[in-house]
Order: C-alpha cells, then structure tokens, then sequence
C-alpha cells in the first residue's frame, strides 16, 4: 500500500497541534502493524463518507476522541475509491486479551469501549450531524429474563466487531 | 399514550406508555393515523428473533400526520400527511449513497448485536427489536422518527391513507426484490408466498416487464386475491406439483428470477417441514428455509433468486450445489424503502398500483391483540389487519 496519500493526511492532522501522537508504521502497512506485539493494541478503525478535511476540520482530533486524550494514538486517511476518509484509533498502552480482557470487559472497566464508541459518535457526528438517541424514556420493562439483553443494549456502541 | 406491546412469546397486549419525544434535531414525532401487521412481525411474535423485551411496541409500516419537528428538519412540517419508511437511514453514509439503506451504518443504536452475529450491522427498524436499534414501534398513538427528512415521505393528495400506507414497507420490499432480481422484459417469474410481500413483488415484475408471473402459495383466499387484483398467474402447493407445472409454464426452461417472499418460518407439505421444525425448536437450526430451496430448485440455469424472507441466523440444508452449478445469482436485503418510495407514491396516484386490497381487516388498535390472531393464524381470510390508533 502506497504511504503517499497517509503522508497528506498526517500532514493534516499532525497540523492541527498533537492531543495524540501519530504513529506512521514504517512497513508501509495500514493499520500500521503495532509497535510492541508483546502487549499490542489493534488498530480500531472506521471510514467515515466525508472529506478529510471535514473529518478533522483544521488538522484537529474529531470528538469525542480528542477527550480520549494521551490514551490513544489516532491516524487519519483518505479511504481509497472516494469512500471519505479512513479514521483509526489505538490504545497506547495496550489492550488487555484473554482472560484478563474477559474480565475486563465482564468488570466494565475495558478502555475498549470508550474507543468503540468514540469512533461511532465521531463518524455519526462528521456524516450526519448527529448522535442518533435510542427512544426514551424506554417503554420496555427490565426483569430478570431480559437482564443481559438490557446489558447489551447498555452498550450498544461499546462492544462489537469494531 | 396507548401502543401494541411485546409481552413474551406469542403474547401481546395494548398497554399505557410514555408519550415519544423529539431526542435529535432531526426528529419529527408523527401521530400514527394507519399500523399494519407485517409477516415480519410474526418472526418476533413467535420468539425466533430472541432481541424483544416486553413492553416493546411493535409494528413498523405506518403512516400518520406530522405533529412536531426538530430544529433540523427541512422537508417537513406539522400538519404533513407522510408514510415513513419502516428502515431508519441516515442518507448521508456511504450504504445510504449507493442506494443501500437498509446498509445505513447510522440507524441502529445497537450495532454491536448484529455486528457480532452478522459481521456488520445493518441500519434500524422500527419495533423490530433490539438488535435491530430497539426503537419504538408504530403500532401506538405516537411515533418518534428520527431522520425525519430521509424516512418520512409526503403523500400525494390524490393517494388515499388505505393506499399509501403500504409504501412503507410491503410495496418498497416487493419491488426492491423484483428490481434487484434483474427482471427483463418477456422473464418468466415466480413468486413464493402470498402475502403482502409476495403480491407486491409480483406487481412489481409485472410493472417491470415479466411475461408471465406466477404466485405459488397454499391459501387459495389469497392466491384468488391475486388473480382478481393483480392479474398473475398462481399454484396452490398442497394441490400442484409446483416443480412440474414451472416446467410446463415456462417451456422447459425454469423460471429467470425466482422471488422468495416466505421467510424463516416457511410451511411445507412434505416431511421436510417437521424435519425442520424439530430442529428449529431444538435450537440446531434458527430458521426454516423451505421456500429458498424451493426457489433455487426450480429456477433456470444462470437465472436470479432474490430472497425477500426475512431469516435471524442459520438455516440447515441449503443447496449449494444446485446455486454453484446452476451458476444462479442469489441476492438478498432488508427493504431499501428510501430508495423506491417516490416512485411508489407516483404510480400510486396513477393507478399503477393497488395496494388496499390487502388490508383485510381495519380496527382500532385496541383490538390489536385480535387483530395479530386473524393475521398470524390465517383467520377469516386475513391477509393484513391494519390499526387505527
Ligand atoms: N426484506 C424485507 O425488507 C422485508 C420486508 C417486509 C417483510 N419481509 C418478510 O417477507 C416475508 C413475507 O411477509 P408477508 O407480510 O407477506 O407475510 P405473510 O405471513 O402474510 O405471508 C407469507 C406467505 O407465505 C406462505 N408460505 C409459507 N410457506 C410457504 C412455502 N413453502 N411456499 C410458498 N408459500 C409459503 C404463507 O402461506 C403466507 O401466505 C416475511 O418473512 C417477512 O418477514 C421482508
Ligand atoms: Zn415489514
Ligand atoms: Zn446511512
């Protein structure tokens, strides 16, 4: 993959002053592949159907991320095809896997879920102009046959494939 | 206000619930004048789409009167008569761009649900669970839809309610499948399920340009319904052999596009039926799929299968063999409503398509709960029941 396009990019972004470092993998890959694999974290990503610019108006870090802070490196893309721009997102310090990632999740502590759902808002923000709202006040009751539907509806947008 | 919810497996009931409000700026709040019944709904009602909590309101195809609008909304205003599409799309994301927008990666507030079972999530659908964005359902006194400049459509004043409730859902569906199935001119089509769907779509092949259209079914009420009112061609299953008389009717070829408008809880004569149905309540197989083989079966070397049938997860038996050397193209998708609904409404106002003729049985909503039984069991000659909340 050519690094030309990313190099624009970047540029862009690293223009906009650093609320997260920027990391160019130097093999040419996109995601970049992770600097430390012993403790690595996958690249998150998203494209988003606008223009760079728009995504990251003025070199900036979209929000909700940007409040992510030093947590994260992001990268910013144009997605081949004219499909907008490719948005991707890491946890600097690494994602627990494995049992302890079970349990982190379990315990609701997995920094996972604030990059899924940053990354969501970010995109539904940059094409829509909006976060849609689930419907409340909820016209559906909780009890206990419906508890872990409750639960994954309670992170709609933290969990996934994302 | 009053609305039609989700009690448990194969249990409704009209219940008291908190009014919708405006939540985005690009809400509108629509008061419900027309709810239908779906096949869709029946998927949910029998318990083989386990995303339902109770007190869900259901129903998705509707029309009403818009009664109030966020700050963002520009096409519409109180007092418009609309028919809202039953997907939530966003029209502004890729999937929405290409015309896909059931694909819409913004109308699900859920995407992890269908993310992890499917792969990717697909946009929102009114009362049609949480997995697919757990909004409210129209089967009520009040709707909340969001994106209301993609979703909800003005109605023609030539068009009546009785009509232009159907471009919400069973229309759009027919005719996506009849289009995207690549109907061309002289094509003999065949159609199974005889529902709203299935008649829709046979509307839409003959609009299209089919030669021959024929509606495969076992109630004759219905198939009747669609000789008198559409003017196709039909096969009672339980009477004909379908297989024989596809063969006859199309000069030995098969049919070019073969539309499956059935879906995951599909009936068969044979013993293939409680075959699947054992699996089915075992939990080895999530949907029953007879109708798809039958559609694959008998389509022509090289032709077109689109599958309307809404399915939620595995099915057991499925003839690849027969796709793969037949060199058949199988396309699926839940409705692309946004993309088909003017034109709808416009061949509504001329005439071109009929659609209050399924609307069987008209009640208010209170008598919902009756309204699903004559629907769901084939009562009293029920195609659809429709609510005037
Ligand atoms: N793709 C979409 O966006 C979309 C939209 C709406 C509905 N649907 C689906 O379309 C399907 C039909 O909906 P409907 O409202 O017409 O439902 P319906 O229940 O009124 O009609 C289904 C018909 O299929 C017939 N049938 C059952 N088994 C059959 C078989 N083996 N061969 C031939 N016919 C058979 C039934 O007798 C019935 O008349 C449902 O699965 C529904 O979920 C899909
Ligand atoms: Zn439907
Ligand atoms: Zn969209």
């Amino acid at each position: 993959m050519k690094l030309v396009n990313w190099g624009t990019a970047a540029a862009v972004v690293a223009a906009g002053g650093a609320v997260a470092r920027r990391l160019l993998g130097g093999d040419g890959q996109w995601p970049p592949r992770s600097v430390a694999p012993a403790r690595a974290s996958r690249w998150h990503v998203v494209t988003i159907n606008r223009p760079i610019d728009q995504v990251a108006p003025g070199g900036g870090i979209p929000e909700p991320l940007a409040q992510l802070g030093d947590a994260v490196e992001v990268q910013l893309r144009p997605a081949p095809g004219g499909r907008g721009t490719e948005l991707a997102v890491r946890l600097r310090h690494g994602e627990s896997a494995g049992v302890a990632g079970g349990a982190a999740r379990i315990s609701g502590t997995d920094p996972r879920r604030a990059v899924r759902a940053a990354l969501r808002q970010a995109k539904q923000v940059a094409e829509t102009g909006e976060v849609l709202s689930p419907d409340a006040p909820p016209t559906a009751r909780e009890t206990l046959l419906n508890s872990p539907l409750e639960y994954a509806t309670r992170h709609g947008r933290e969990e996934g494939r994302l | 206000m009053k609305a039609l919810c989700w009690e448990g497996v194969n249990e409704v009931a009209v219940e008291q619930v908190p009014d919708p409000q405006l939540l985005n700026a690009q809400d509108a709040i629509v008061r419900v004048r027309r709810s239908v019944t779906c096949g869709s709904d029946l998927h949910l009602l029998g318990g083989y789409i386990p995303f339902m909590k109770q007190g869900d309101v259901l129903g998705h195809e509707f029309l009403g009167e818009v009664v109030e609008v966020g700050s963002e909304v520009r096409k519409h205003k109180v007092g418009d008569r609309v028919v809202v599409c039953s997907f939530v799309s966003c029209g502004r994301c890729w999937f929405c761009e290409q015309g896909l927008f059931s694909c819409c990666d913004n109308g699900n507030t859920n995407p992890a649900i269908t993310e992890t079972l499917w792969g990717f999530a697909p946009g929102g659908c009114y009362g049609y669970s949480h997995a697919l964005g757990g909004l409210a359902g129209s089967h009520a006194e009040y709707i909340r839809v969001p994106f209301a400049d993609q979703g909800a459509f003005a109605v023609p004043d030539g068009v009546s309610d009785e009509r232009a409730l159907f471009a919400s859902d069973a229309a759009p569906t027919g005719w996506m499948g009849a289009d995207m199935a690549g109907i061309r001119p002289d094509d003999v089509v065949a159609v199974w399920g005889c529902g709203g769907v299935g008649q829709m779509a046979a509307r839409a092949a003959m609009l299209l340009g089919a030669g021959r259209v024929i509606v495969i079914d076992r109630f004759d009420y219905r198939l009747q319904m669609a000789e008198r009112v559409l003017g196709v061609e039909t096969l009672n299953y339980e009477r004909t052999d379908v297989g024989a008389e596809l063969l006859e009717r199309s000069g030995g070829r098969g049919p070019d596009v073969c539309i499956e408008a059935v879906g995951m809880e599909a009936h068969s004569p044979g013993p293939q039926f409680i075959y699947d149905q054992i699996k089915q309540q075992l939990r080895i197989e999530s949907d029953r799929s007879i109708a798809v083989r039958d559609a694959i079966y008998n389509c022509r070397k090289g032709g077109s299968v689109f599958i309307l049938g809404v399915f939620g997860g595995l099915v057991d038996k499925f003839p690849l063999g027969a796709v793969m050397n037949k060199g058949l193209t199988i396309r699926s998708a839940q409705q692309h409503g946004q993309r088909y609904i003017p034109m709808l409404l416009e061949r509504m106002a001329r005439d071109e398509l009929i659609t209050e003729h399924l609307a069987t049985h008209v009640m208010p909503l209170s008598e919902a709960p009756r309204g699903y039984d004559l629907f769901k069991n084939k009562k009293e000659d029920c195609v659809r029941a429709v609510f005037t909340p």
